[in-house]
């Protein structure tokens, strides 16, 4: 052997030792002072969470029929993630399962794409990498057949899934109030910190209403199980798991019987006031008791809520969200500001009173008044010489109030007018309105509610900071010798921050810039029936534990305040308001109705808009000795209080007690003093004395 | 030959010795085998024990391997544990066999060796005799279900002839000749196993046939040359894209094991979870959670590292390491105490195809090396893998034996 190979044999050993000390040092790096990490590492990778979506809880009326339900439905869903995955795509796996469900692949392939900027409905708004439930309600053929054959569906899965339901007792169908389930985005995920399901169809959110509203008491609490899987993804064995929690079934104070009577009390006004040639495209009608409980709500139009459910086209979007089909997907009743007209001279005789103008004076009503060289008349009444305060109701007189809101103004703090900016005082007429809840929210436990409008001046202020120059840009449009409206656009560019008499005068009876929402207006009237107390309206009643039956939480309407009127005054306005039904503007309305088994007291109201038909309002509680009840119905560009409203509020009255051939809603007219019951097994039980829809 | 007496003759006129005079007494063949200067006492023992122990725990890491999936299969969980045994037993008896060729009768069988490899290499290229597994044709059908691997034994034939190839050259060191007579020797090996393709084995034979060049002696301006001429191939061959898209993706794949996670740089990932989740101890044998998932693909073969990682620990993955390094050392004392270049090339040959083999099988399961497919010396499940290294092993103690022609 040569030297040379001896001396290169010594480099081989040296390599040699660095492999060992190569191999060794980085193996203790990795099992030892690593060993944590790679654990956990090892852990992600062999167990994985699966999310078990809960049943989301039902929504129920006042003695347990459901508005809301859960049925079990065959859903089939499609993994978006695995069909693209396919050679060809999704389109072959589409085009297969189309004629399966009984739909066109054009139809498919719309429902499964995202909503992005740009696609219309039909669309997929929740998680791209969620399944997507393409048919709600398929056959067990048909899902047969999908999960027998998955060579011809992958990705597609036939699972019997709860589907939301709609099952309308007695035709009560309160759309607006339920609100709608949509997927849940990937951002509400993060801004509500909920976990993704995966699973199709369950990760709805409330969008509207008392789903929204209740969202998280009924969505429940998703249950987690953790899985081992293998490399393959397969699951081979449950490591932990907890089990979801059904979500709360919520009660509601809504009664499906007076639900459904007014409702069709609201259809039948606005067909009548149509075939008069009235627009009448929109209306809203409520009930609820003097203790701040809604019974029923009703908003024209109103639509089916299934339409959401498995997808909706963009026609129906379009119908839903669309102004030419009156918005059906707002609810009217909490979102439409309507002007109050004559209904509004209860806060107006409250707040004269309680600006010294004695209860039991006389004010005279002539045929018209001239208010800062402007008159305005009495519409179209004569003369009717000096009257009381219940008389002006009685007889809707104008002309008192076109007075006293002058008066008012006069007497008010005569620098107050000058003074511009956010901070300028209230009217002394519009503090009084405030206080019986106008101008701000009811605090109604339904999102989005509309305030309406008092105009204060620190309100005028900012119409006229947002229009002067900008918006409307009345100083552009207004001309001093131009049209009406240019006219006023001109005055407006001027002064239009400053309280002036004549709006003073308008607003005195809810007319001008005065709106209400219909709430706002039954609520009002509900503190001025039970004597003072304005409370914060509710429509749930109480929310249970549909497991174990248990009322979970009491709902009640919280007070707002006390109107500063006294007892004597709201009496003395009650007492006025139960003549307008007997011999007033609502006499012939209520002509023949029996007010001896339950008497009505009630305010017309018609306020005329510039280019429009009269909104028709009326407002009303019974029995006017001890007010359980108020009703509300509001119709704008429809005609007037006593023709279109009043008379559906007589039909709600019927329906209510009974009354004219009409079935009691509730025995005797009271309603049920406990929510329903859960029984052990999951059925529900009407409070003693009530019945379910059969 | 050595041991047995002599056979008796006469000669007339003189007195020879008697027959037997010399031959000392009768003795038991146990006697015999432990004689001064018998087989089995110039063995070196302490590398049967060595590779025994790596056998050892090879079977019960391909059993502990295998069980999780051949359960869930519902077939006898013990299937490969017990072949791996068997293959384990018959290489031993190979070794043992080899152990007793000398030097001239290992010289001797190196052309037979080296064209039966060709043959074979060869033969798994045809259709119906090689069959393809995992787009590679490395193996030949044998009657009952049994396969071989001849990219295996190309390692024991390379070093072979190789070794041969030397030892045959004239004067004090060998010239370009030899080594070109070498490369000649090897290019044909190389290339049959490129084809399969089996990269990691070719990489094995360049490896041991640099390593054997440099020792050879040969002058250094010759190796110079050799580097600047591969140099300058390799350079042409990435521009030509000779490497197929796979192998360049696997090879680049553990500079970047994040990049890829599910493709490529998945196997790398999964396998050094399953080395890192180990700890100091392990999860003990068969409670390898990582391996009962199945995530680290070919177990049983080339990532058998992973079993030891995950279940017995830094302990086991040492032990192994430090096992290897024995057999090397003890592969490079041989070399090192060999006078005849024959030996010292065998030797040194094995030393660094066990080297190599090792630090790449190991290294691609801990982040350091990219994935190849090459087998752990003697841990992986695999028959022709075993018998190749247990011959080689033979040729080692071989070696030993004939230290010296003068000895």
């Amino acid at each position: 052997m040569n030297v040379s190979s001896r001396r290169r044999l010594v480099v081989l050993y040296v390599l040699a030792a660095a492999m060992l000390i190569s191999l060794g040092g980085r193996l203790y790096y990795l099992q030892v002072m690593n060993n944590t990490s790679f654990t956990k590492l090892a852990e992600q990778n062999q167990t994985r969470d699966v999310i078990v979506p809960a049943v989301r809880g039902q929504i129920l009326d006042d003695v347990g029929n459901q508005l809301v339900t859960n049925q079990t439905a065959l859903v089939v869903s499609v993994d978006m993630m695995t069909l693209n995955q396919q050679p060809g795509g999704a389109a072959p796996v589409l085009r297969r399962l189309a004629p399966l469900l009984g739909t066109s692949y054009t139809h498919l392939s719309q429902e499964t794409r995202l909503c992005t900027k740009g696609v219309s409905q039909p669309c997929w708004a929740g998680s791209p990498y969620q399944p997507i439930p393409v048919d709600q309600h398929v056959s067990d053929r048909v899902a047969l057949q999908v999960m027998e054959e998955q060579s011809q569906f992958p990705g597609v899965t036939a699972q019997a899934q709860p589907v939301i339901d709609y099952p309308e007792p007695y035709g009560a169908n309160p759309a607006q109030v339920l609100g709608y389930l949509q997927p849940i985005t990937p951002q509400e995920i993060a801004s509500r910190h909920l976990p993704v399901t995966g699973f199709s169809g369950v990760d709805l959110v409330g969008q509207a209403g008392l789903e929204a509203q209740y969202d998280s008491q009924l969505r429940g609490q998703a249950g987690t199980q953790v899985v081992s899987v293998n490399a393959a993804g397969d699951v081979t064995g449950t490591v932990s798991q907890t089990p979801p929690v059904t979500g709360d079934d919520l009660v509601t104070s809504i009664n499906a019987q007076i639900q459904a009577d007014a409702q069709n009390a609201l259809n039948g006004a606005i067909t009548r006031s149509r075939a008069e040639g009235n627009a009448a495209n929109q209306g809203a009608a409520i009930v609820m008791t003097t203790t701040g409980r809604v019974v029923a709500m009703a908003s024209y139009p109103d639509y089916n809520p299934s339409i959401w459910t498995g997808g909706i086209t963009q026609t129906e979007f379009n119908e839903l969200f669309g102004t030419q089909d009156g918005e059906p997907i707002l609810n009217w009743a909490t979102q439409g500001q309507y002007a109050p007209g004559s209904t509004f001279k209860v806060t107006s005789t409250a707040a004269a009173v309680a600006d010294g103008y004695p209860l039991d004076g006389l004010y005279n009503c002539p045929a018209s008044v001239n208010i800062n060289g402007v008159t305005l008349k009495n519409d179209g009444e004569p003369s009717l010489g000096d009257m009381s305060f219940a008389e002006a109701l009685i007889q809707s007189c104008d002309t008192v109030y076109y007075q006293l809101g002058d008066d008012m103004y006069l007497t008010d703090d005569p620098n107050a007018n000058n003074s511009t900016g956010p901070r300028a005082p209230i009217q002394k007429m519009q503090k009084m309105e405030l206080a019986w809840g106008f101008g701000q929210n009811t605090g109604i436990d339904l999102p989005a509610e509309s305030t309406g409008t008092i105009p204060t001046r620190q309100w005028l202020y900012y119409l006229w900071k947002d229009n002067a120059r900008t918006g409307q840009d009345w100083c552009k449009y207004g001309r001093q010798n131009g049209s009406y409206v240019q006219q006023i656009e001109y005055q407006d560019c001027q002064n239009g921050w400053q309280w002036e008499p004549g709006q003073a005068a308008i607003a005195a009876i809810g007319q001008g810039y005065v709106t209400v929402t219909p709430l706002q207006l039954a609520n009002a009237y509900a503190a001025l029936a039970n004597g003072g107390t304005l409370y914060s309206p509710r429509i749930g009643e109480a929310l249970l534990s549909p497991t174990t039956g248990q009322v979970v939480q009491k709902i009640n309407p919280p007070v707002i305040r006390h109107l500063p009127v006294s007892g004597n005054t709201l009496a003395y306005i009650r007492d006025a308001l139960a003549g307008v039904v007997t011999q007033g503007t609502a006499a012939s309305a209520f002509s023949g109705f029996p007010l001896n088994q339950v008497c009505v007291a009630g305010k017309t109201g018609t306020a005329q808009l510039f280019g429009k038909n009269a909104t028709s309002v009326f407002a009303s509680f019974a029995p006017c000795n001890d007010p359980k009840y108020v009703v509300v119905v509001m119709v704008p560009d429809s005609g007037y209080g006593a023709d279109v409203a009043a008379p559906a509020v007589r039909q709600i009255w019927d329906g209510i007690y009974g009354l004219e051939g009409h079935k009691a809603a509730v025995p005797s007219g009271q309603l049920p003093s406990s929510p329903p019951r859960i029984t052990a097994t999951g059925a529900i039980d009407a409070p003693a004395g009530y019945t379910r829809e059969p | 030959m050595l041991g047995r007496s002599s056979p008796s003759y006469t000669v007339r006129g003189y007195s020879a010795p008697r027959a037997g005079a010399f031959a000392g007494r009768p003795r038991s063949l146990l006697a015999r085998a432990f004689a001064r200067n018998s087989v089995l006492r110039q063995m070196d023992w302490v590398l049967v024990v060595v590779v025994c122990g790596l056998s050892a725990i090879g079977v019960v890491l391909v059993w502990s391997a295998t069980q999780p999936s051949l359960l869930a299969a519902g077939e006898d969980p013990r299937t490969y544990m017990k072949k791996q045994l068997l293959w384990s037993v018959i290489g031993l008896l190979l070794m043992f066999a080899v152990s007793f060729a000398d030097s001239r009768r290992l010289r001797s069988w190196t052309p037979v060796a080296y064209g039966l490899t060709l043959l074979a290499l060869v033969a798994v290229l045809v259709p119906h005799i090689g069959s393809d597994i995992n787009g590679a044709r490395a193996w030949i059908n044998l009657p009952g279900g049994f396969q071989i691997e001849p990219s295996e034994f190309a390692k024991v034939a390379l070093v072979l002839v190789i070794a041969s190839v030397f030892s045959h050259a004239r004067g004090a060191r060998p010239g370009l000749r030899s080594v070109l007579l070498a490369l000649a020797a090897a290019a044909p090996l190389m290339a049959l196993v490129v084809i399969e393709p089996a990269l990691g084995v070719a990489l094995v034979l360049v490896a041991v046939t640099a390593t054997m060049i440099v020792l050879s002696g040969t002058r250094l301006r010759i190796i110079g040359a050799l580097l600047a001429i591969v140099g300058a191939a390799v350079a042409l061959a990435g521009g030509a894209h000779l490497l197929k898209s796979y192998q360049l993706t696997r090879f680049t794949s553990f500079l970047h094991p994040s990049a890829d996670l599910a493709g490529a740089g998945y196997n790398a990932a999964q396998a050094k979870i399953a080395v890192g989740s180990g700890g100091m101890f392990g999860t003990g044998l068969f409670h390898g959670q990582i391996v009962a998932g199945n995530y680290v693909p070919s177990q049983q073969t080339d990532f058998i590292f992973t079993v030891a990682g995950e279940e017995l620990g830094f302990v086991g993955t040492i032990t192994i390491v430090v096992l290897l390094f024995i057999v090397i050392v003890r592969a490079l004392r041989i070399a090192a105490r060999t006078d005849d270049l024959f030996g010292v090339l065998i030797a040194s040959g094995v030393a660094i195809w066990f080297a190599f083999q090792s630090f790449v099988n190991i290294g691609m399961t801990i982040g350091i090396m990219p994935i190849t497919g090459l087998p752990l010396p003697f841990v992986s499940y695999g028959g022709s893998a075993v018998f190749a290294d247990m011959i080689a092993i033979g040729m080692l103690q071989s070696v030993r034996r004939h230290r010296s022609v003068f000895d």
